[in-house]
Formats: C-alpha cells, structure tokens, sequence
C-alpha cells in the first residue's frame, strides 16, 4: 500500500479516513474521540506500557491498545463498547492499587490526568486491602521535585530524556511493583530543557520545585506571552495567582517551540522577584545613592540628555521589545545622535554587515537540513529549541560539523573541529578553499583532507546550512569570519544564516536600533560620548568589554540606565537609575530568528514604582518636547513602526569578498574565550535562583585544559591571577577538557568578571 | 328547646368551665419553653457553629493547606496561603482566614476536607466589638479546636455511622 492512498475504519459506527501505517490513538485524537492514556504522547515513540487506551477490534480476540494498533482498511473500532469498558476500569483499578490517596496535598491535584480518567472510568470503590507501594524521593537538582510513590510507571520521562533532551537521565530500574524511576546513580537531571519533564509526567510524581506549593490548579489564571531570553520567541502560558507569577508552561506552537520549552525560558521568571530589584527611581548625589520620585529623576535625566545633546550613545538591551528600541532610537536621534547600538557583545564591527540578519530559513525547516556548518555556537546552550531541531535534523542523518573554539557536549554525532580563535579563522579559509571559494585568506590556506571532506559534505548537501552562533559574533574576528562563511556559503550553496544572540537581536535592526560602523557598541565606549543612556543592561556583564565601558562611563558627564535590577557595577556607572519592568510586567513585541513577529500583553501589573520602558521613553520624549512622541500603548507604536519598516525582509546578503582587513587575533599567547554561559545571558536569568543553582550556573573562573594547567603549574581550585589590558584580577582555576591548547576559558557575564576586558583577546595567567 | 338547653348552658358558663380545662390541663403538664441562658435547647451533633480547625492527638495541625475548603465556599469567605514546604516535606497553611461575616455556614467546608481539619462547631455563642474581629484567624480557629476537642471529636464520632 503505497503512502498517500487513505483508508477507511469504521470507529464507534463512524467511518472515518486514515493514513495507513497510522496507530489507532492518532486517528482518533484526529477525529475527536476520546480514549484515555497515560503513556501515550505525541511527540515521544510508542510505549504502550499503561494499557489504558485498550479498545474493543472486530475479530481481535482480546481488547488492543489504540495508542500501538496500527490501522487496516475497514477495520471496526468500539472504543466505549461494554468489552472496552471493562479493559478500561479493570486497568485502572490495577493503576491506582499503588497510587497513593494524597491528592489534597498533591501539585498535581486539579489538573492531573491520573485524577480525571479515574473520574470517568476509576470505580467508586478499591477492592484492595494491601499495603501500598512507597518509593523513597529522589534529589534530581534544583528545578524538580519528585514523588516517585506516585509514579504510574508510564515511562514518558524517561523517553524524553532518550529521544527529545538527548541524555538518558533518567530510566527504570526494577520489574513490576518494584519498578522505580530514576538516575540510577544519586545524580541531578542537567539537561537544559529538563523542565520538559514537568509536562509530561501524568501524574504528581514530577512536578516544579520553584513553585512547588505555591497555588494549585484551580487557583491561576493562564495568560500568553512570549519567552524573553533565546531567540527562537516560544510561546509560552504564564499562570498567575493574585498578581503573582507561579510557573510558565509551554504554549503548542508546531512551528516555533513545538510543545517543549527550554528550562530557561520556564524557570526564568523568578528573577522577577528577585532582592535585587529597583522599584523606585534613584538619584547619585554626591557619590551617594537615594530614592527619588519619577518627577525629580525624570527632570535630571532630561537635564542630563540635554547638556549631552548630540554626544549620546545608548546602549540597548536586544532583550528590549520592539516597541522600547524603537522609542529610544527615535528619543536619541531625535536629540541628533546617531550612536545607538544593542549588538552589546558583537566583537568586531568591520566590514559590510548584513542589513537585517536573520536565521536564514524558518526554525520549522531547520530540522529539514540534511548538512550544517556551525561556526561559533554552542547552540544547545545558546538555543536549546533550535538545537533541539537541529538534533532532529542529525537523527535523520545530517551531517553537522562545527567550528568552535569550544568541544561542545553534543547529543547526536558531530564533527567537531576544536581549535584556538585564530586557528577558527584558519580552519574557515581552509573549507572555503576546499569548496573552491577565492580570496585573500582563502589562497594562503593549507587545506587538509578533514576540510576537503566537509567540503565535499557541505557541496553534496540538498539543503545545507551554515549557521554562525554567538562565539563566532563575539569572535575579535567577526568581520572575518562572517565573509569566510558567505564565501564557503557561496561557494557550497548553503543557506547562510545567524543565530541571534537574544529575544530580540533580529527587532533591533527592523527599527533600527543598531548603528553604522563608527558609531556603534564597540566605537561609542572606544571614544566616551558625553552621555549615555543604557536600557535593561548591566555593564559588567552584558558588554564586549566591560573594562573598557567602565571607563567610558566614567569620564561621561551623565548616565542614564533604564533598568530593572540595582548591582554595584551599574551603580559605579551611572548617574540615576529609572527603574523598569520586565518581560511579564509589560506589553510589547519581539522578532526571533526566523523574523517572526509575535505581540504580547503584560500579565501582572509592574512591581513597586516600575513602570514599562515604552512608558519612561515616552514620558522622556514629551519632557524633552519630541514631537510624535503621544502613544496611548504599544499597539501604536507598533502600528507605526509596521508602517515605516513594511519594506524590510529579513535579508543576510552580502558583498562575499573576503574583505582584506587585517587579522586582529594572534596566533599566540593565551588566547581567552569568553562565552557566555546558559545561565547568564541577560539580568532576569542571572537573578533567577533556582537556576542559577543548576550545574549549568558555572562558576566564574579561568577554564584550561590538563596541559595548559601542567604548563602553568596550576590544579584546579588554585587561584591564579589574570591579566587582560593591564587589568589583574584573581580567579579560581579549573581543569576543563572541551578547552583547546592555547586557550583560556574565562566565561563572561558572571559576577566576578566585571573588571576583565574583551571577550576574545589575549590573557596572561600567573600563579598566585 | 334548644334555646333553653344554650341558656341552661351559658348561665352555668360550661363553654368558659371547657376552656379553661384546656388552659388548666397545661399548667400542670410539663413545660417546652426554654429559659434561655440558664437554660439551652439540644443541638444535633451536626449543628453548624463557629469555626474549628482540630489537631491530631499527637499535637500536629491536621489542616494540609489544600484549599479544597476555600474553593467549595460559595460564600468566598475562607483565604488560605501556603507556607513554602517545611523541613520535614510537609505542607502547612501559613494564613487561614474566615471571614464570618460572609460565611453562610452552609458547612461545605467541613463536607470538603480531607483530613477533618475545618469543622463548624456546636458554639453559637460569640459576639465582635470591632469589624476585624469577625476575621477568624488561623491562629484563633487553632484556639476554638484546642478548647473544644473533646466534643468536637464526639461531635464527629456520633454523625460517622451516617456518613
């Protein structure tokens, strides 16, 4: 029978079309007709271990579980018949032998599937008098809380962990009653989209340490938003209890997110309540700090921007909305600036830039690619939704190869050529060459058999990519490496396209809110401007080069800084802080990286004295007397911004001359990687507790591998002194494998690294 | 002769002499009104009083903070907040409130709970000097449940054979 024929199976006397090869439980979930199950899950492959979608089948001699009967033509179904019934009841009755009656103080209690098929097909009454089953909890990490008495045994979580999260964490140890999940060895479930497994437990048995009491099922409201950290903008349901935020679920969303959302995205939200939060607006009189009212701060601030005029920069968190970036680059240039920038951590700003970069091809069509080149990305820690499509992709048996200064833990075989930030600028000469892509670089490149058979892989692909992730954007390199990739993109015909760095890189340069070279992130603290307006950064940790933004900041006259969190380093660099609500706080849009616009609401109003920024800029706009400056809310900006911007499409081109600038990274010395760690990309995460308890929450600290170490005459947990740009600060060392010769692993972003220089440059180690 | 026999009658006033057996019969029969205070009328054990919430015997709050009582109230008279888990895992109110100027005592909540926890008690006797006081905290309900275990205990014990 050949795929696309249909044929038709009679269920509950309704005849209904199917796909041949289709079980039983998809046609009837397509079809509206409800079987109950416990084990049966979408998007994970068939257990049938729960028995309890058994239906009746004309000529089958017992009942036969739906979720594992594929389909025959004229094949007769009786899912409530009085033989289906009786399979139903009698197998929940053996499921609930074992569960335990504490429903009352159970998580899952009013939104547990065990709960409501026991309503419908459970007895009144337990004919067992036994003792029940009890299984001693155990401590998988920070973000999940587990009951293992109440687990039914339907192994979803497990399946998960195997082919969705890509590590089998978890698995069942035992037969029958003595069946138990879990780590098998007393270990903590570390993958970054664990929280998944929230989900999929039917039962109370795995539930959100975070919010673990907090309400229960019947008490929330559900509201939409959008996930405000990675790129990839998934959908999420954020439910809230008397104006508090309890936990975020993932919203479907079969083309961005599909049903799983990474941990990040789900446990962020505790940031919101975080100690550290600014509620009121404060002033720096005389090097001191006070509280101050919105009228005084705001009459400061445009005194401040006034007296600065046309020699402001703004420095824009590409986690802003839309709706923000667009106000603060319409406020800024509209005082004559054109220094406003939210590439924060782009390390090379030469060259030609593409106009509005985006993904390339839409995250749906990612899992489709059957090569990739990665260059520069630690994409499961990065984008762990797209990582997980590319996961997909490699299962279907792509080839994808990457070129990091980093080994990655990766879960699907991959190439991976691990080399130093200069040797990444070789490497990609040396494919190009293979490829047969011409130019400076390119010419002298010594190409070896490794390159020539990427090269033959990336050529032979129908639908290659090339993708370059944030290592590659922070690299001191980037211009360098952007057109070594569009000449072997070129050259291999691949579709070239960034992994944005953040929720709304790719809105940033739809409104603008990226500069020219000369006046970008990078030019605008080279030279101090005489005022500067920061939104939703910290300094320290969320710049390129923070030693060199510390000093900017402090030979400016005046700095403003939108933003929701107080921390030292901000407090050293500005002058008054207008404290500002965060992603659930306020309504707003964000582009991902397919260039996907997606609107929100707020869900709870702002805490304290915050207000949305979309509203400070406003304000700021009337007192410094900016005509078009009258929004009611975001929907108007929004139109507006629709409407000067219905021309530009996401576009990567560029000119593919390899352009002839001078290599900035040297071969040697110590060269340091400064990547950004999951745990760390923007202020709402790093104030979220309970991951930063997570194994992902690295430490601050200098990463070498065995060698390097041997070299120093360092073991891990010495501290050693780092010195980049004649700044020296002490740090403790550990031994790091994935790190290659000649590199130093010194992740950036983490409180401790706030004095340190650029990203990517060379370091010197001492001993203490 | 029927006009003599009713003049016979009402001259020897035999309708008052009838009536007044009636009143006189009841002076001497025992009495049903009840001299409230110093007397109280009989309440059933399922009488629906003032608020309770018990302990165990060992001392240990019965109430498991599942809120099921404070989703039943039609009235919306109950608020209940969760204190994060304890050291030992369990779960315990950190706010119970009833509100009894909204309570109906309808005694829904008693019906939901799980554990025996909530209880409408047999007192009907309890007056407010200010409008807050009509709040039932935690910690008074706690109180009521101490003082009264004892009946309250019997209360329930009398009404399981029905349940």
């Amino acid at each position: 029978m050949s795929e696309d024929q249909t044929i038709t199976i009679e269920i509950d006397g309704k005849a209904i079309q199917a796909a041949p090869g289709q079980m039983l439980i998809e046609v009837t979930d397509a079809a509206g007709i409800d079987i109950p199950r416990f084990c049966y899950h979408k998007k994970l492959s068939v257990s049938a271990n729960c028995r309890m979608c058994l239906v009746e089948v004309e000529r089958a001699p017992k009942p036969l579980p739906a979720c594992a009967t594929p389909v025959n033509d004229g094949m007769k179904v009786f899912t409530r018949s009085p033989i289906a019934l009786a399979a139903q009841k009698g197998t929940m009755e053996f499921l609930l032998i074992n569960h335990p009656l504490d429903c009352p103080i159970c998580d899952q209690g009013g939104e547990c599937e065990l709960q409501d098929i026991s309503m419908g097909y459970g007895s009144d009454i337990s004919r067992f008098v036994e003792g029940k089953r009890i299984v001693k909890d155990k401590d998988i990490g920070p973000l999940i809380t587990t009951d293992l008495t109440r687990c039914i045994h339907c192994t979803r979580c497990v399946r998960f962990g195997a082919e969705i999260a890509g590590i089998r964490e978890l698995g069942a140890t035992g037969r029958g009653e003595h069946m138990t999940i879990g780590t098998y060895i007393e270990k903590s479930v570390d993958s970054e989209l664990s929280g998944n497994i929230i989900d999929v437990c039917p039962v109370g048995s795995l539930t959100s340490k975070p919010s673990q009491f907090k309400a229960r099922a019947w008490e929330m409201l559900q509201r939409d938003t959008i996930a405000p950290h990675d790129s990839v903008g998934s959908n999420i349901h954020v439910h809230v209890r008397r104006n508090e935020l309890i936990r975020v679920h993932p919203k479907d969303n079969e083309s961005i997110n599909e049903c799983w959302i990474s941990d990040r995205d789900r446990f962020s939200y505790e940031g919101v309540y975080s100690d550290d939060r600014l509620t009121t607006p404060m002033i720096k009189s005389n090097g001191e700090w006070r509280n101050a009212s919105w009228d005084e701060a705001l009459a400061m601030v445009v005194t401040g921007l006034k007296n600065a005029g046309a020699d402001i920069g703004a420095l824009l968190s590409p986690n802003a909305t839309v709706e923000e970036l667009y106000l603060a680059q319409k406020l800024i240039k509209s005082l004559g600036s054109e220094r406003i920038d939210s590439r924060l951590r782009q390390g090379d700003f030469r060259g030609e830039a593409p106009s509005y970069p985006w993904l390339g091809q839409s995250i749906e069509s990612l899992e489709k690619v059957d090569a990739a080149l990665l260059v520069g990305s630690s994409i499961r820690k990065e984008q762990p939704m797209l990582a997980h499509r590319l996961r997909k992709a490699a299962l279907e048996g792509a080839q994808i190869s990457f070129i990091n200064p980093l080994e990655l833990d990766l879960n699907y075989a991959a190439q991976q050529l691990v080399t130093t930030p200069a040797g990444m600028i070789t490497e990609l000469a040396c494919v190009a060459k293979a490829a047969g892509a011409n130019g400076d670089l390119i010419d002298q490149a010594e190409v070896t058999e490794v390159h020539k058979l990427l090269a033959e892989k990336l050529k032979g692909a129908a639908n290659g990519a090339l993708l370059l992730g944030n290592l590659a954007t922070a690299h001191a390199d980037y211009s360098i490496i952007r057109s070594l990739a569009t000449a072997i993109a070129t050259a291999c015909d691949l579709k070239l396209g960034y992994l944005p760095e953040a929720s709304n890189s790719i809105g940033a340069h739809l409104v603008g809110a990226v500069a020219s070279t000369g006046n970008d992130a990078q030019a605008m603290l080279e030279t101090a401007c005489k005022g500067y307006l920061l939104m939703g950064i910290e300094p320290g940790l969320d710049l390129w080069n923070p030693a060199k933004a510390a000093n900017a900041f402090e030979q400016a006259d005046f700095v403003v800084a939108l933003t929701a969190f107080r921390s030292a380093n901000l407090e050293a660099a500005a002058d008054v802080l207008l404290p500002m609500a965060l992603f659930v706080e306020t309504s707003g849009s964000f582009v991902n990286a397919e260039g996907t616009l997606q609107s929100f609401a707020g869900v709870i109003t702002p805490s304290g004295n915050t207000r949305p920024a979309w509203k400070i800029l406003r304000v700021l706009g009337n007192l410094l007397e900016v005509p078009g400056f009258d929004y009611v809310d975001t929907t108007e900006v929004l139109a507006e911004i629709t409407q000067a911007t219905s021309a530009l499409v996401p576009n990567n081109a560029v000119s593919n001359q390899v352009a002839s600038t001078e290599v900035r990274t040297a071969k040697n010395g110590l060269q340091r990687i400064g990547d950004v760690p999951i745990y760390a990309l923007d202020p709402l995460v790093r104030h979220a507790r309970s991951l930063q308890k997570t194994h992902d929450a690295i430490p601050a600290g200098v990463y070498l591998n065995a060698e390097e170490a041997g070299k120093l005459g360092v073991t891990e947990g010495d501290n050693t002194v780092v010195v980049q740009d004649q700044v020296r600060i002490q740090l403790p060392l550990f031994i790091d494998p994935n790190v290659p010769n000649g590199c130093a692993r010194i992740p950036a972003a983490l409180a401790g690294v706030e004095q340190l220089g650029a990203q990517f440059g060379e370091v010197t180690l001492e001993k203490v | 002769m029927k006009m003599l026999s009713d003049y016979i009658k009402s001259l020897a006033m035999l309708e008052l002499l009838k009536g007044l057996r009636v009143t006189g019969g009841y002076m001497f029969k025992k009495k049903f009104t009840v001299q409230y205070p110093e007397e109280k009328a009989p309440i059933s054990p399922r009488f629906r009083g003032l608020h309770a919430l018990r302990r165990y015997e060992n001392g240990e709050e019965r109430c498991i903070a599942c809120k099921l009582c404070e989703a039943t109230c039609p009235a919306a008279a109950i608020t209940i907040e969760v204190s994060p888990p304890l050291p030992d895992g369990s779960r315990r109110t950190s706010r119970y409130d009833i509100d009894l100027f909204k309570c109906i005592f309808c005694g829904y909540c008693q019906e939901a709970c799980p554990v025996d926890a909530i209880v409408e008690t047999p007192i009907y006797e309890y007056h407010f000097e200010n409008r807050v006081d009509a709040v039932m905290t935690k910690s008074k309900l706690l109180e009521v449940g101490d003082k009264h275990e004892a009946e309250l205990a019997a209360c329930i014990h009398a009404d399981g054979k029905y349940r």
